[in-house]
């Protein structure tokens, strides 16, 4: 008898499993039904969550290959996180080719969704979302893919994370795309990455808007060859709410692009509009450090065809008040520390240079003058392609 | 014809569990160790000869660690089993590598209204395609173990080791969080059986019964952290290897921190001192450095060592509350040092 039915559990394993569809709804014990289908679903499997709001009392976790948790929309189905006891995030992926689309993540008590080490991993029209707006005592990330290649994160809505919206870290071939990210204090943050695009995005009322960083001491360093392009940069001037000690609680509320610290970083053909630090800002990392492979400096950054609304008329940093009144009220659209190599700033706005000539050196150093633009074209950055079978996954 | 239908209706449902009766002969079920299902009692894999899983079964064995991992007080108790006539071996680094066809066993309870009461027994199998772990909960006649691959909560009541009347939600983790501590490069790995974390009397066990085939002498045993004779730094060096390192180290679940906390490691700020925070958001505390020397109530290690709030609080999973002793063991660690 006992030889039969492992017989029979065996065959469950061994047989070619055809794809099935896992149906969870909303209701009582929405914690243990969800997270068994999790951890019960098989490659290929779809997990269908219905309408309605799961209340979940611990974070979830995905650890299955090629499985698609499917929504009935990110107005639809809310997967809240309140009354969430334990765990970093709402829901962690571990494995690689997994879609999530079509619902929402809400008050978290960490992150929102966070994928580590999931290659090929598609967000699509997901929410996730402080309900309560901006505070600090949010968590940090909405969307947290890191240590991964090839990400998609499109059409998805982020709000109130008290660190980066979208946050992408140390992954590569990256692809972040028509996103809406308001109230964060970064809206989309790609950090100690190769290859992104970040193109088509609204980034709305964030402390800053889109920063592409790299940060000494970490596994993966040298970011570099980030697109920044086609985005609505608009009123990012939310008073910067990101808890102490966390390098963004430095981002300067009413900032539009922050380039620190990386290599071949393209900001073009965006609407920079209404952000009162400044449009684009492009500076060296100023921390004390102890890394020797770790490149503090901005190199290569390109900025053209971008669209300049009104900016500068707010800087919120020390010593900014002072610097504008020098420029007649308004600090230019875009301000370089001067402390990289390669900046060409081909748009015809004026560019203030800090004039620093040491890594860490405070900006009350500044030796303020005009950065001379030089109007000539860099090569394009290589495209990012992800895998064909990720875009095809959406339709 | 009908049983075919009745394991495809079983496979439909998507529950991979099997239903063997209960194992009730002399000997560990080693089929049931081996067989890629995930068993629904803890009896079917016959580790132990009682009901209330307190009598290991032949071939199981009671073992001890030097320093243990802080889970809320439980009181903890470890067995290997390692299929007869087999043997662990340890590598260059002192790692014990299991057989396939071992199992290392873990209950977790506490002493409650004068009894003690079994809370969750959890497995790790060592099966021909690596490692799996499973959590078993036990009812509360404390007659039988069930797989809750979901995990779950349950209410306890307990006095902790200072007479404190505690009243938690003690987790029980899902399989998936039995990975996130358990992993090494994306596959799940034991933790505690390291040669150097082996109580004495573990390693003689070992020995005695032929079970481990490494001369032992070559990896100096860490200390209890909890032994206030041995040395501050490596009673504080103890304490987050066993507490900490699981998921922070270059192959774990923390890797993307930078913060590395094994025995091994020597780079002062990937140890954390003077180290800045990169994904730890509120968990900051609105402090500066993973650890701030000479300042411990300036470090975010103790602030998010000392939180229990969901998102703060670290460890991330299988703790409740604050461990008093290891918080100052820790705090009095980063006090002593130089704080230039």
């Amino acid at each position: 008898m006992i030889r039969t039915l492992m017989a029979v559990s065996a065959l469950c394993f061994s047989m070619p499993v055809l794809a099935k569809t896992i149906s969870v709804e909303a209701g009582a014990d929405a914690q243990e039904r969800l997270q068994e289908a999790l951890i019960l679903a098989e490659p290929g499997d779809v997990v269908t969550l219905g309408a309605g709001t799961f209340e979940l009392t611990d974070g979830l976790s995905l650890d299955v290959d090629r499985v698609t948790v499917r929504g009935a929309g990110m107005d639809q189905t809310i997967l809240s996180f309140a009354g969430q006891l334990g765990a970093g995030e709402g829901l962690l992926v571990t494995s690689d080719d997994v879609v999530l689309r079509d619902f929402a993540v809400e008050d978290s008590k960490g992150d929102g969704i966070k994928s580590k080490g999931a290659d090929r991993i598609v967000y699509h029209a997901v929410r996730v979302e402080w309900t309560g707006g901006p505070k600090a005592s949010n968590g940090a990330y909405g969307i947290y893919p890191v240590e991964a290649s090839d990400i998609l994160v499109q059409d998805s809505v982020v709000r109130g994370a008290s660190d980066a919206g979208i946050y992408v870290g140390q992954s590569k071939n990256i692809i972040v795309r028509r996103n809406t990210a308001i109230e964060n204090v970064a809206g989309i943050e790609i950090e100690n990455s190769y290859d992104a695009e970040v193109t088509e995005n609204l980034l709305n009322k964030n402390t800053g808007g889109i920063l592409v960083f790299d940060l000494p001491n970490l596994p993966q360093m040298g970011g570099h060859n980030v697109l920044v392009a086609r985005n609505a940069i608009i009123d990012n001037n939310t008073a910067n709410f990101a808890p102490e000690g966390n390098i963004v609680a430095g981002v300067p509320a009413g900032t539009g692009v922050m380039v620190m610290a990386n290599r071949n970083v393209h900001v073009t053909d965006n609407a920079m509009i209404n952000n009162g630090t400044t449009n684009v800002m492009v500076v060296a990392y100023t921390q004390k450090f102890d890394d020797p492979k770790y490149d503090p400096t901005p190199r290569d950054v390109y900025i053209a065809d971008n669209i300049y609304g009104r900016t500068g008329y707010a800087p919120d940093f020390d010593g900014g008040a002072q610097l504008a009144a020098a420029f007649g009220g308004a600090l230019p659209a875009i301000i370089y520390d001067e402390l990289g190599r390669g900046l060409i700033v081909s748009d015809e706005v004026p560019v203030l240079g800090l004039g620093l000539t040491k890594v860490g050196q405070p900006v009350s150093e500044a030796k303020p003058s005009l950065y001379k633009n030089s109007l000539e074209n860099a090569a394009p950055l290589q495209p990012v392609v992800l895998p064909a079978v990720m875009e095809e996954r959406l339709k | 014809m009908r049983l075919l239908i009745a394991a495809i209706a079983l496979c439909a449902a998507g529950f991979a569990v099997s239903a063997a009766p209960i194992h009730r002969t002399g000997q560990v079920a080693d089929a049931v160790i081996m067989a890629d299902v995930m068993p629904r009692k803890l009896a079917e894999f016959g580790f132990f000869t009682d009901a209330s899983g307190w009598q290991p079964n032949r071939g199981v064995r009671l073992y001890r660690l030097n320093s243990p991992l802080f889970s809320d007080y439980a009181e903890k108790y470890r067995y290997i089993y390692i299929p007869e006539g087999q043997q662990a071996v340890a590598d260059e680094k002192g790692v014990v590598q299991f057989p396939v066809g071992s199992a290392l066993i873990k209950s977790f309870g506490y002493k409650i209204d004068g009894k003690d009461r079994l809370l969750e027994t959890r497995v790790m199998l060592h099966r021909k395609g690596g490692w799996i772990a499973l959590p078993y909960v036990w009812n509360a006649d404390q007659t039988e173990a069930t797989l809750k691959v979901a995990g779950t909560r349950i209410p306890v009541r307990f006095t902790d080791p200072s007479n404190v009347v505690r009243d938690i939600s003690y987790a029980v983790p899902n399989k998936n969080q039995c990975k996130e501590c358990h992993s090494l490069s994306g596959a799940v790995e034991p933790i505690g059986p390291k040669l150097r974390n082996l109580s004495p009397d573990t390693l003689d066990m070992l020995t005695d019964n032929d079970m481990l085939k490494t001369p032992v002498e070559d990896h100096p045993a860490i200390p209890d952290y909890m032994d206030d004779g041995m040395p501050l730094e490596s009673r504080a060096r103890a304490y987050l290897d066993i507490n900490c390192a699981h998921c922070h180290n270059r192959q774990g679940s923390a890797s993307n921190s930078g913060l590395f906390l094994t025995y091994e490691e020597q780079s002062p700020v990937q140890l954390g001192i003077g180290k800045r925070p990169v994904a730890a958001g509120r968990g900051s505390g609105g402090f500066s450095f993973a650890i701030a020397p000479g300042q411990p109530d300036e470090s975010i290690m103790l602030y998010r060592l000392k939180s229990l709030e969901p998102g703060v609080a670290m460890p991330e999973v299988g703790r409740s509350l604050v461990h008093q002793e290891g918080a100052a063991l820790l705090s009095e660690w980063i006090a002593a040092m130089d704080s230039k």
